[in-house]
């Protein structure tokens, strides 16, 4: 791939809180690129700090190490072109307000007229099959149709980049699946690039064009695995093939490497720093 | 994973690892000298505000007259000079008067309204009676009382009892309402657990629902204490007019004390500060095992 | 026993201990054949000789109440935002709540020179921020720092997540401040006005007691548990309306 199309690019990322020896390596060295409309998905044993990597991508938190470019120019604040999506969904929708407006939310600051923001929540929720349920509150949908109010409002921003945070991990297994097909079907609708965390790794293989295994704490790639299942992806036939089979064992190999494997004695790399 | 601690850093800038600034230029010291130069800033600023007459001295005497007026009542000094010709109360005297209001209140108020309370929250039928007059005489001010009291001769009048009882009045109820949510939060599944072992309704009374309605008493003894310290200074002050604290400042304002009116009104805010320090410690102390307690130093 | 008859039971004890109770404060107080006390039937028909002093302290009330909800939110809001600022202001903010108002009646008087409108309603406004005040702290401090990421990660300004965010997600808090704060104003209105006033109820009272003259004080004590309870209703319907959406989410959503 040339590095023309790479729209993100982590380099040698790190995150430690605290110092000396009550430091906390919450992520050591991760490095990895992401081309453009590629879909991207992160797995690692739990408690490797994937949502600490995805908030500092996000620009959310500040790394300690390394940094994050987004198409040429070094991330330290929420980046225009970004969008993310937490796992609590209903922590991040406002109750107060209805679904039309915790969708608009974001819009507001942009510059747009009121006929463009309006069209941009409608095409968004229409997207994610919710158009119906535009002046209901939050809380009055069930957990999948929450979550896909919160895809929403990630679409509705027009982003390049969209960041996913296990965001269907507090969602039952049906619904799941039909939010799976929904990301993909976003990716294809909308252009946009992917990275999504996850410790689900049928998820992973599913939807992905590029599998990153993290090790354990602190967190390093551990391996870029290309996944080459042909597209459309389906629930029931790309399951079946044994290409898949043959690539979630992998994965879950290695991921029970790493959670067997001893708790870190790998010094974290110093590039001098420091805390 | 310990991300969540650090970016609940309120709707501020991009949290990262790093101390803020303040804390990094002062060391821990900081989280002590901020608050003392906070006060010492408004110390100064009275001060200002009063010496250089841009608040008259008559409406505000100086800080250092308010001061030393203090100084001069807590070594109960130059009273009789102070106060001319009237018998007042020394200051000390004074002060436990009302230290002794206050706990006979408190203390009554607590051997009522924790049984009863407890009876209200364990059974329907009790609640459902008394709950037209709860609802009527809690919202009632105490100080409605106050007259009613006056005129309550030979029993009641001006006494010591007429303070107790508008204190105690004061400090029942919302440590009655505690004690009513406390029971009635217990736990069902705690209960029935308990009832599944074959505990008596005694025992389970005993066993589950007293130990974990205490947070909410302790919490109850804490507001009802505010409120008996409150009401006991009102006797003093207003109407009622028993010796104590709130007595001698009513009388330091009746003979133009200005500078006495607000040392009194600094020593009573100081006692209750006291009392608070006091209760809150307690209530820490007793509940540091409960939820409630664990997710309050975020 | 079956449901329905105890049932049965509770909703006649709902309604005869209470009327017990006023019964037996009526007859005491007829056979007490006392000047001093007067039964409740006698109280009310009184009402409109007491009333013209009903509205100066209502409109204090108003007064204090308003303006004390108004200082608790300005403040508290950046006290919530800011550690540095919180911590500067505690030892002020704990030294005041637990000052007994009362203490600092005299003051008033001496401080704003006066014991008209301006000293009662000053006073008032002073103390009734305090709960409002300290729930606009807690909530603001506790507001979901998830909901706080999220408008971070959209770009959303500081003014913008204090406007759409902060105040609405504090609103229930400041709610139940709102409602402590209100019963509290209306105490230190009475006893601001029953220490030294010339009218209002809390002068009623005052005013009966150096005259020895006992219906107004009795009619103005049943007013005033009027007043109590009538404004406790009126707030609950005022809170139901601003928090419908608190209930439905808190019943929708597992805490």
């Amino acid at each position: 791939m040339s590095a023309s199309s790479q729209v993100l690019e982590i380099e040698a990322l790190g995150k430690t809180y605290g110092s000396g020896a009550k430091a906390v390596h919450a992520v050591g060295s991760v490095s990895f690129a992401v081309a453009d409309r590629e879909l991207v998905c992160v797995v690692g044993p739990s408690g490797c700090g994937k949502t600490t990597l995805l908030k500092c991508i996000a620009g959310l938190l500040r790394p300690t190490r390394g940094r994050v470019v987004l198409r040429g120019k070094v991330v330290t604040r929420p980046p225009e072109e970004m969008a993310l999506v937490f796992q609590e969904y209903s922590r991040s929708l406002m109750p107060w307000t209805s679904v039309r407006n915790n969708v608009l939310l974001p819009l507001r600051h942009k510059r747009l007229a009121r006929q463009e923001r309006n069209r941009l929540v409608e095409d968004a929720l229409g997207s994610v099959g919710l158009a119906r349920f535009m002046d209901h509150y939050p809380w009055q949908l069930s957990g999948g149709m929450q979550q896909r109010v919160a895809i929403a409002r990630a679409l509705a921003y027009q982003p390049s980049v969209l960041l996913m945070d296990e965001p269907f991990a507090s969602v039952d297994a049906q619904t799941r699946s039909d939010l799976e097909d929904l990301v993909l079907r976003v990716r294809d609708e909308y252009g946009v690039t992917i990275v999504f965390v996850t410790h689900d790794i049928d998820e992973s293989v599913y939807l992905s064009d590029r599998i990153v295994v993290l090790t354990h704490s602190p967190t390093e790639v551990k391996e870029e695995l290309p996944v080459e299942l042909p597209f459309p992806r389906d629930q029931i036939a790309t399951k079946e093939l044994p290409e898949f089979a043959q690539l979630r064992a992998h994965v879950y190999r290695q991921i029970k490497r790493e959670r067997s494997a001893e708790p870190a004695t790998t010094p974290v790399p110093n590039t001098g720093t420091g805390v | 994973m310990p991300v969540t601690g650090q970016v609940a850093a309120g709707v501020g800038a991009l949290p990262s690892a790093r101390p803020s600034r303040l804390r990094i230029v002062g060391g821990r010291a900081v989280y002590v000298l901020v608050p003392l130069a906070s006060v010492g800033a408004a110390l100064g600023l009275w001060q200002l505000l009063s010496a250089t007459g841009v608040i008259s001295q008559q409406y505000l005497p100086s800080m250092t007259t308010t001061v030393r007026a203090l100084w001069d009542l807590l070594l109960n000094r130059n009273t009789q000079a102070t106060f001319g010709a009237a018998q007042t109360t020394p200051f000390w005297d004074a002060f436990a008067r009302t230290v002794r209001g206050w706990a006979l209140g408190l203390g009554i108020a607590t051997v009522l309204a924790v049984p009863f309370g407890i009876i209200l929250g364990t059974s329907d039928y009790a609640a459902r009676a008394f709950r037209v007059p709860i609802e009527f005489l809690r919202p009632i001010p105490s100080v409605v009382l106050i007259p009613v009291l006056l005129i309550a001769t030979p029993a009641f009048g001006i006494s010591l009892r007429s303070e107790v009882f508008l204190a105690t009045y004061g400090a029942f109820w919302p440590l009655l309402v505690q004690t009513m949510y406390g029971v009635r939060d217990v736990d069902p599944v705690a209960l029935d657990t308990a009832r599944s072992f074959g505990l008596g309704r005694l025992e389970r009374l005993r066993r589950v629902t007293l130990p974990a309605s205490v947070p909410y008493i302790v919490t109850g003894i804490r507001l009802a204490s505010q409120v008996s310290l409150i009401l006991a200074f009102t006797a003093e002050l207003v109407g009622i007019g028993t010796p104590g604290l709130g007595q001698s400042e009513n009388v330091a304002q009746s003979y133009a004390l200005n500078a006495q009116v607000y040392a009194i009104a600094l020593a009573a805010g100081l006692l209750g500060v006291a009392i608070h320090v006091v209760t809150s410690a307690g209530e820490r102390r007793l509940l540091h095992w409960h939820a409630s307690q664990r997710t309050r130093n975020r | 026993m079956s449901k329905r008859g105890s049932e049965a039971i509770k909703i006649a004890l709902e309604i005869l201990v209470p009327v017990a109770l006023v019964g037996a404060w009526q007859l005491e107080a007829m056979h007490a054949h006392s000047k001093k006390f007067a039964t409740p039937w006698s109280a009310l028909v009184y009402f409109p000789h007491v009333v013209h002093n009903l509205w100066p302290t209502l409109e204090r009330l108003a007064a204090a109440f308003a303006l004390g909800t108004l200082a608790g939110v300005a403040i508290g809001l950046p006290l919530g935002l800011s550690f540095w600022a919180r911590h500067a202001a505690m030892p002020h903010v704990e030294f005041w709540r637990n000052i007994p108002p009362t203490a600092v009646l005299p003051v008033s008087i001496l401080l704003l020179h006066s014991i008209g409108d301006r000293q009662k309603i000053g006073f008032g406004l002073f103390f009734a921020s305090f709960p409002v005040l300290l729930n606009t702290i807690d909530a603001v401090r506790g507001i979901e720092p998830t909901m706080v990421e999220t408008a971070r990660s959209f770009r959303v300004s500081r003014r913008e997540r204090i406007r759409r965010l902060v105040l609405p997600a504090a609103l229930p808090q400041i709610v139940a401040g709102m409602r402590n704060s209100l019963a509290l104003s209306l105490i230190l209105i009475l006893v601001a006005e029953y220490y030294s006033s010339t009218n209002g109820l809390g002068y009623v009272l005052l005013n009966s007691k150096n005259t020895f003259v006992y219906r107004p004080m009795w009619s103005a004590i049943l007013m005033i548990g009027l007043l109590g309870y009538a404004l406790n209703a009126l707030f609950l319907l005022f809170e139901r309306r601003a928090l419908g959406w608190h209930r439905g989410w808190r019943a929708a959503t597992p805490q």
